[in-house]
């Protein structure tokens, strides 16, 4: 029996080193499934907490072409949402179980969005640094080992470097605007730009699943590499927008041909991750609030369906 | 004259969609499931589209430098011509649903009469945005039947929510001098042609989701013609509050 199971995970090792997809029905190790709920649902949640800093600017935004364009986008993210937790879904867990996880806190969601949205120019600093963090992370994630993941982050990555297009197209309308504006603009940069570089999450050395991960071709770069292929694609596009990074010790190393930057504040990075960030608390409330009061309109879809179908049946029948 | 009137029933049928669409807009990320978040999100967009068309019209209709922005930001709370139905709050998804019902109908009621207008640029918009509408109706519709259908609560929750609602259905009917106007003229429909078929329609859908016609109610009027609720200064107080903060920038 033991040596069955040995002889499965290595012919499993054996299929994603031989850049093999792993479909749902596939036998994989235990590990491997829920590492893979895990990050999906965590990504689905993100997805859905998402929506909340952005749908904030709903109701303000200052045009509207503007306003048009934001209500697509995070229509994008619902969207997003939906198909992360039916690829989880595929493992072996229902949506519900894991929105309850959500909800419970025990579920994770991406920190960044526990950061406020205060001005319009957040809108363009979310779609420029946050997305732009996110493209990253998702393009080697659509080479990912497990299909459904793989193929939802092809579709999910075309829609998010539109987002990350239209996010920079806001800031550049600040950055060639009023005084106002571009203060506007050089603000929310200033309190977005180490968020983002904490979304690639911890560093290498502090970071004990990477091995693993690397080795079931569920990450192919690690935290520090993508974090300084981010840096190094922004920093550029913050010149053309003649704003400042908020940061002193950036500077272009000729000898490693990428910048070197200063220090995360780690004890910032780990507070937010332990629910103390600015918005912790009011995002979870939000979403707990959204299921509380939605719960009688979920039960009366289900029972409308349900007598639909009895109907159905009692006609055939 | 002609220009100010045909400007003010642009405003007539662009304020709905944008009051509507705005209210909507309040519910993102909020709803009941992800399904209803993005169908509601969806016709908030939608909204916003036909908005656009109409009032870049509008504002190439009065001049003077206007915008599709300016016609929609730069008014104050009594030039603004939406019926008090869309202005009224999300209270809970009965009351979202039973508001976008009521509105719905009409919509694509007048929309299909608009098909037809003899102004060609508001026929052209009719005929673009019925197709959207078409799909409203058909959520709506289905939301109403499923939680009139679905559970004692569901249905005691939809039948408050209409025995409200429903006294702001009849503004939508009541034309203001400027409609009357343009169906004289052949630009808009004769708003009375429209009730009775109205009646029918949200009769039928009422039944199939065991609801009954809300008795005789007091019909509530005023948002047409400049007078709204208590509500409408704060929904503009967001809607306009980057506009009136930054005047004069680009976006």
């Amino acid at each position: 029996m033991e040596n069955k199971s040995i002889n499965l995970e290595k012919e499993f090792q054996a299929r994603i080193d031989r850049g093999e997809n792993i479909e749902a029905k596939d036998w994989m190790p235990e590990k491997y499934r829920k590492t893979h709920i895990r990050q999906i649902s965590q990504h689905a949640h993100s997805e859905v907490v998402g929506m909340l800093p952005e749908g904030n600017w709903i109701s303000r935004a200052p045009s509207l072409r503007r306003k048009v364009a934001l209500l697509a986008k995070v229509q994008d993210e619902a969207g997003h949402g939906l198909y992360l937790y039916s690829a989880a879904e595929t493992l072996g867990i229902s949506r519900d179980e894991l929105v309850e996880q959500l909800l419970e806190g025990t579920a994770k969601y991406s920190s960044i969005f526990n950061y406020p949205t205060l001005t319009w120019a957040d809108m363009g600093a979310v779609g420029w640094l946050v997305d732009g963090a996110a493209i990253i992370n998702q393009v080697m994630l659509t080479k990912t080992s497990y299909g459904p993941y793989a193929r939802a982050m092809v579709r999910i990555c075309k829609e998010e470097s539109f987002h990350q297009r239209q996010g920079y197209e806001i800031m550049l309308a600040l950055a060639n605007g009023t005084d106002a504006q571009k203060q506007m603009a050089q603000d929310a940069l200033n309190r977005f730009w180490w968020p983002s570089l904490m979304m690639f999450g911890p560093r290498d050395e502090d970071s004990p699943n990477t091995e693993q991960s690397m080795k079931w071709k569920i990450k192919k770069k690690t935290n520090d590499e993508l974090r300084q292929q981010f840096v190094d694609q922004t920093v550029p596009q913050a010149d053309i927008l003649g704003l400042t990074i908020p940061d002193p010790d950036l500077k272009w190393n000729d000898e490693n041909g990428g910048y070197d930057f200063g220090e995360i504040d780690w004890d910032e990075f780990w507070d937010v991750v332990k629910g103390n960030g600015p918005c912790n608390r009011k995002r979870m409330e939000d979403r707990n609030n959204a299921w509380d009061n939605g719960a009688w309109v979920r039960e009366a879809a289900l029972a409308h369906a349900r007598k639909q179908a009895e109907q159905k049946i009692s006609k055939t029948a | 004259m002609e220009q100010k009137a045909l400007y003010d029933y642009l405003l007539l049928l662009g304020d709905n969609p944008t009051i509507l669409g705005q209210r909507l807009g309040e519910l993102c990320g909020h709803g009941p499931e992800l399904e209803t978040d993005i169908a509601l999100t969806n016709i908030s967009l939608d909204l916003f589209g036909q908005v656009r068309n109409y009032f870049q019209y509008a504002a190439e209709v009065i001049g003077n430098g206007a915008t599709e922005d300016s016609v929609a930001m730069l008014r104050h709370e009594h030039e603004y011509k939406n019926a008090l139905l869309v202005e009224q709050p999300n209270r809970d998804f009965a009351y979202v649903i039973c508001r976008q019902f009521l509105f719905d109908i009409f919509h694509q009621l007048l929309l299909n009469e608009l098909m037809s207008s003899k102004n060609e640029r508001i026929s052209a918009i009719a005929h673009k945005s019925v197709k959207e509408v078409d799909y409203h109706v058909d959520f709506s519709s289905t939301w109403m039947k499923r939680l009139g259908d679905g559970t004692e609560e569901s249905n005691q929750r939809l039948t408050e929510a209409m025995g409200f609602l429903w006294r702001y259905s009849m503004e939508l009917f009541k034309p203001t001098e400027t409609e009357t106007l343009m169906a004289e003229m052949g630009v808009g429909p004769d708003l009375s042609e429209l009730k009775p078929i109205y009646m029918e329609r949200v009769n039928t859908t009422l039944q199939a989701s065991k609801l009954v016609m809300p008795e005789k109610t007091t019909y509530q009027y005023g948002g047409k013609t400049g007078r709204h609720t208590e509500y409408m200064g704060y929904i503009l107080a967001e809607f306009q509050y980057m506009q009136r903060a930054y005047p004069n920038m680009k976006w």
